[in-house]
């Protein structure tokens, strides 16, 4: 860094972000704080004179209702704390970056060292006492990303205000590669695979190590055995680069095990077998270009487009820093789009999200003495959701779709699921878009961002359970605008200039995996590591090859198009490097500073590791059924139904998700006047065609406390069934599966694991939906210690999300879940039975009961033919235009489903619950909340009601009731009656959640 | 024939469809990035309408729109003010109007000169809203609102507060340059009511045009509503249609700010 420090400080006029601070801090218990006044600060590093620093602030703030200071500071007149708010240095500062390149912009060649570090600074008017100013400084900053300095009044008068500060990276470590020793003991082998490479021994003995390489004995036995032969130690570049390359988290070993009798493992024995059988059945009819080769999934759109499709996990770098995490899943997932064959263009994301209770306050902690607390679940959840907000709302691509779910086990581990859906047209430069070969003699191109020390370990990371051994390192922060340059520049203009052969995404590894995996295309590669971009200086080279810094695509170019592609690349602001060269060599050498540091035969990279052999064992539910009355005011308890957190509105989260741009939306999150939230979403991605994509989703993590085998097959059924009810055909669907497991190393949680993939091999060819993609998560457990110190280990439930994907083939069929037009018929699809246990409303009770063991019963079973019957009756009634309005019921069953409609349409319905086609049942409480799977609430006019009833004959349907009035009047199978009127419902469905 | 130049660049997000709205209405269109028109500025001369689409320019790092209108100034005020000087027509929709708010383009320049007196801050709920609204038109001489009363679009923003001094609100209302306002059903003043008024803007203000009508800044999408079915309520207005016997129409009430400006050179 050259040059002196400058602060710039900006201020608003009636900044609603500071009134918005003040509500976070009275929420967070610190009492009525009587005002907070907040600057937007830029500390500028230049050699810059006093009028060009006037100058930078004029260009840093708008006259209009904001003032500055430079070198001055700006505080209000009265306060009791200031509380300054920065990054730590490496972090991405994206404001710091845009300002310097505005700085560089204006002032030319005189600002071409220029940098800025942004912060905010807080002005807050309350008794606090230091302690409590820092925790109030921690509700806006994560230690592990932000620094916080803090000033009493009187001291930031002494001072003439905060303090200069410019979170500078210094580092000290020597840039070479070092060699291991794999010649030691099996004790000493373990600890390298748990704890890393030993990065110095201090005086007093004590060992600093690199982080987790998450490799087990048996792995390093044969890395070892690899080494021997070759005469030689591995390198820590070497050791580092194997790690991520055998990563649970790249190889996905458990699912690629042999397990019990599963010799070709639950992968390639059942989720892709399920593909390769559904693709053989369906002949003519196979929807599948691309599965399971690349970054995403491909099926056919129309003529001349596919689509892609990829969901991603984020968990642990969302337990960390929940923006943070989840600002990179997204944008992260958009890269899988951009480097499915030769680029798809992103056009959906989606998202789902599972939270613990944002109401529960009690923290733990990753180590004793309440040391290293854990983010509150409310804290989790907002950063997420503020996360992917920036990520997908910076990027231009519309989310009209996804979820939250919410159960107490997801406390210590959160679950982020991130999808991005690409459009690509069949032909690129006249050959196939989908496919990509690097070729031998290509150059390799790094585009993106440069290279720090961001999410080093990240891979090897996520294939851990957390715990206070976490690195620090495996945050980052994404940087969605630079993303945006380089996927308008790919995607818009250099695929169609045809310059380059071969693409993918920098992801997990880096480098390390990007270039090793396009390398398999040719058979070997060079890499030159000194000419990769960083950062900052003194990264270590196993750094720069494994970082996982954001925002970076590899590219295999043809030499004689390589400067074209950096010039057009540098031309939208983004930077482009060659660092190597593809080859045939069967060799993956990389080298630096002309010094050959790794040199790895392409073989035992990608395929030393030997598959496991893993074992099962079953495993007991514990649970008990419960016993309860009736409730005698079942009014009343739809009433507390709709307000529990797994049914009710989700209205804040929809809105701050652009569902708009590109100017494709047809079905939206929120549907009806009453706006309601919807199970699927329709988007019509090329603006002149009618052609639409439909996508949803579904996911019953409590069913697998009684049986995951029914758990897998609801969440099939439920991703199929929200399509079929907006228009879609079941010959159009394909799924996506997201197996999000805990203590995988546990034969009883491999046993269940077992049990929901066979499930899915049964269902989805039973259907002919195939999965396309799919990724799986196995160490989703947190370990660590209550507020009293005591041991305490939290996994999360088994979690099998399972997404769908259709093309609508006429958008303007669609129909939403809106009740619509006073006098239409409403009828119930599909046939229900007892099947209670872990429902909604067996959870609700059995809190009720405190006693959280009483969920037990039938868990709810999918009956698959007949399933099908109804599907394919309902989508041939929906394209013929019979339906009025179709909504799939999900969790809370028929009355959950009834009352919805109600007030997503603002208009009342008379409902008679003894038409409603059903078995075995005798309390009106269990036919209104069974979840039986398969079932749809429609509405239609009157005068289709003969047309309707002859597409759906054959299939278990009722007539049950009228849309009518303005108020819900149900009767139940006794004949008693209840009213609830719309608003009633709307305020107990909306109230939950609205406060945030 | 009319031609039509859009910008992009540098996370601006909603050029195509824009483009695709000024092409359905007989525009010829080229989107182009912003370094290219600061490479080649001469386009601006062979162009008719100059689109400063939505987006996300900078990731509005250092306010919205602040950064890109910094660029402008920097690198292409002069072809800019020939372009207005020439009578051409200008309009910034969402993050297009932050970037010629910031410009000073609006409520207009004098003399070449151009001064910021508007600005368009955080929401007051301080959090992106995407939302639809209604909006009544007030003015009788921008080009791109002719004969449009009221109109229901999407909104999607996170700093959309419409902020100006009492004396530019003063200005402002009595040289006609109010456009849009936020509205209930009825045609009736948001009055600031959340969520009628999305972000909180003074008099509900949503669009503003300069003293000649021909310079359009808006917060809402009108792209975004140009066929039946982006509405947010068309499944029910289709069972409406169908019911009564009536067609259903393919294009929307967007469609018409797209015409009106290509008109104008007709």
């Amino acid at each position: 860094m050259a040059g002196n420090l400058c602060r710039i400080e900006v201020n608003f006029q009636n900044d609603t972000r500071a009134k918005i601070a003040k509500k976070s801090i009275e929420r967070a218990g610190f009492g009525k704080i009587s005002n907070v006044f907040l600057n937007d600060v830029y500390t500028i590093s230049s050699n810059f004179l006093q009028e060009d620093l006037q100058k930078c602030a004029e260009l840093l703030h708008n006259p209009v209702n904001q003032s500055f200071a430079v070198e001055k500071f700006l505080s209000p007149e009265d306060f009791d704390w200031a509380i300054e708010i920065g990054f730590l240095p490496g972090v991405t500062d994206n404001i710091g970056k845009t300002a310097a390149e505005t700085l560089q912009d204006f002032f030319g060649e005189k600002a071409k060292e220029v940098e800025v570090f942004s912060s905010q600074l807080f002005f807050l008017k309350g008794s606090f006492t230091e302690e409590e100013a820092k925790k109030i400084g921690e509700i806006f900053a994560n230690p592990l990303i932000q620094g916080i300095y803090i000033k009493s009044m009187q001291q930031f008068e002494a001072d003439s205000g905060m303090d200069t500060i410019a979170p500078v990276v210094k580092l000290h470590e020597e840039s070479k590669a070092g060699e291991v020793n794999l010649d030691v003991s099996d004790e000493e082998l373990t600890k390298l695979g748990k704890h890393g490479i030993i990065d110095r021994i201090e005086s007093d003995g004590t060992e600093t190590r690199r982080g987790p390489l998450a490799l087990d004995l048996s792995s390093l036995h044969i890395i070892r055995d690899y080494f021997k032969k070759e005469n030689r130690n591995p390198t820590d570049i070497e050791l580092e680069s194997i790690a991520q390359t055998w990563s649970e988290h790249c190889k996905h070993t458990i699912f690629a095990a042999e397990l019990d009798d599963l010799e070709k493992g639950l992968y390639k024995g059942l989720i892709k077998a399920a593909t390769e059988k559904i693709r053989a059945d369906k002949g003519k009819k196979d929807n599948c270009v691309s599965v399971f080769v690349d970054n995403s999934g491909g099926i056919d759109f129309d003529k001349d487009h596919i689509i892609s499709d990829k969901v991603e996990t984020h968990n642990s770098p969302s337990a960390l820093d929940p923006f943070g995490g989840a600002i990179t899943g997204i944008v992260g997932v958009n890269r899988d789009t951009m480097g499915f064959g030769m680029a798809a263009k992103p056009i959906i994301n989606r998202y789902g999200f599972c939270f613990a209770d944002p109401g529960d306050a009690k923290l733990l902690y990753r180590a004793k003495e309440k040391e290293n607390s854990i983010l509150s679940p409310e804290r989790i959840m907002l950063g997420v959701i503020d996360g992917v907000n920036v990520g997908g709302n910076c990027s231009g691509i519309p989310t009209p779709a996804g979820f939250m779910y919410f159960d107490e086990r997801y406390k210590g581990k959160p679950l982020v699921f991130v999808g991005t859906i690409g459009l690509m047209p069949r032909l690129v430069n006249g050959k196939k878009g989908h496919e990509k070969k690097a070729l031998p003699g290509n150059v390799i191109i790094m585009a993106g961002g440069k290279v720090g020390l961001d999410g080093i370990h990240g891979a090897t990371f996520s294939s851990e359970a957390l715990s206070s051994g976490s690195p620090a390192t495996a945050v980052q922060i994404g940087d969605p605008i630079t993303q945006k340059k380089m996927s308008d520049a790919i995607v818009k203009e250099a695929r169609d200039l045809n310059l380059y052969s071969s693409i993918t995404d920098n992801g997990a590894g880096g480098l390390s995996c990007s270039v090793a995996e396009m390398a398999k295309e040719c058979g070997g590669c060079t890499v030159n590591l000194e000419k990769v971009p960083v950062k900052y200086q003194g990264m270590s080279p196993w750094q720069i090859w494994v970082s996982e810094s954001q925002e970076r695509m590899t590219f295999a170019i043809p030499k004689e198009k390589a400067r074209q592609f950096i010039n057009l690349i540098k031309r939208r602001g983004v930077e482009a490097t060659a660092i190597g060269e593809f080859n045939d060599s069967k060799k993956c050498i990389v080298n630096f500073n002309n010094k050959k540091i790794m040199d790895i035969d392409m073989d035992f990279l990608h395929d030393g590791l030997p598959r496991k052999k893993l074992v099962t064992k079953p495993m007991k539910s514990g649970l008990k059924n419960p016993s309860f009355e009736e409730p005698s005011h079942l009014g009343t308890t739809l009433l507390e139904m709709l307000s529990r957190l797994n049914i009710c509105s989700k209205e804040f989260v929809s809105v701050q998700y652009d569902h708009e741009v590109q100017g494709s939306s047809v079905l939206k999150p929120l549907q009806g006047k009453g706006r309601v939230n919807a199970d699927s979403a329709v988007v019509r991605p090329l603006l002149k065609s009618q052609k639409g994509v439909g996508i949803s989703h579904a996911l019953y993590p409590g069913y697998g406390d009684i049986d995951t085998y029914w758990m897998a097959a609801a969440a099939i059924d439920s991703a199929v069934k929200n399509l079929i009810a907006v228009g879609a055909k079941m010959d159009d669907i394909a799924l996506l599966d997201n197996f999000c497991w805990c203590s995988s190393n546990e034969p009883e949680r491999l046993w269940q694991l077992k049990k929901a993939a066979q499930a899915c091999y049964d269902f989805a060819t039973l259907y002919k939906t195939p999965f396309i993609s799919g990724k799986d998560s196995m160490f989703n457990d947190f370990k660590g210690f209550d507020s009293d110190s005591n041991p305490l280990k939290i996994s999360v439930p088994p979690t099998l999300l399972i997404s769908s994907i259709s093309v609508i083939s006429n958008s303007k069929k669609c129909v939403s879940m809106d009740a619509k037009v006073e006098g239409d018929l409403v009828y119930a699809i599909g046939f229900t039975t007892g099947e209670l246990g872990a429902s909604e409303y067996y959870r609700m009770q059995a809190e009720k009961a405190k006693d959280k063991k009483a969920i037990g019963g039938r868990v709810p079973r999918v009956n698959g033919k007949k399933a099908l019957a109804s599907y394919n009756a309902l989508s041939k009634a929906i394209e013929k235009g019979l339906v009025a309005s179709a909504h799939p019921i999900g969790l809370g069953g028929l009355g959950i489903a009834i009352a919805k409609k109600c007030i997503a349409g603002c208009i009342g319905a008379k409902i008679d619950l003894k038409k409603v086609p059903a078995v075995g049942l005798n309390r009106t409480d269990s036919l209104l909340f069974s979840e039986s799977q398969s079932r749809f609430l429609v509405t239609i006019a009157p005068e289709n009601k003969a047309k309707f009833e002859a597409e759906m004959n054959g299939t278990r349907f009722a007539e049950i009731g009228i849309v009518t009035g303005d108020k819900l009047e149900v009767t139940g199978i006794n004949g008693k009656n209840f009213f609830l009127s719309v608003s009633e419902l709307e305020e107990a469905y909306k109230k939950t959640l609205r406060d945030y | 024939m009319v031609k039509a130049i859009l910008l992009t660049g540098y996370g601006i997000n909603c050029e195509e469809e824009t483009a695709f709205a000024f092409k359905k209405a007989g525009a010829e269109t080229e989107i182009i990035h912003v370094n290219d028109l600061i490479a080649n500025p001469k386009k601006l001369l062979e162009t008719q309408i100059f689109a400063f689409p939505g987006g996300f320019s900078y990731g509005d790092d250092t306010g919205s729109g602040n950064a890109l209108a910094n660029k402008i100034r920097n690198n292409l005020w002069d072809e800019l003010v020939e372009f207005i000087e020439a009578e051409k027509l200008i309009v910034g929709i969402c993050n297009g109007f932050q970037v010629i708010a910031n410009l000073g383009i609006l409520p207009g320049i004098e003399n070449k000169q151009a001064k910021r007196t508007i600005a368009l801050s955080h929401n007051n709920s301080a959090r992106y809203e995407c939302r639809w609204v209604n909006l009544k038109a007030f003015n009788k001489k921008c080009v791109f609102t002719k004969d449009i009363d009221t109109i229901r679009l999407p909104v999607a923003h996170g700093e959309g507060k419409f902020t100006a001094s009492d004396e530019t609100l003063k200005q402002l209302n009595e040289s006609d340059q109010i456009v849009f306002k936020y509205a209930n059903e009825n045609e009736e003043p948001a009055n600031g009511k959340f969520p009628l008024n999305p972000n909180g803007s003074l008099e509900d203000i949503a669009g503003i045009c300069d003293k000649s009508g021909r310079i359009l800044g808006m917060m809402p999408h009108p792209e975004r509503n140009i066929f039946f079915t982006q509405q947010d309520n068309w499944t029910l207005q289709k069972e409406e249609f169908k019911r009564s016997g009536k067609k259903i129409p393919e294009e929307s009430a967007g469609m018409k700010i797209f015409r009106n400006a290509v008109k104008y050179f007709k």
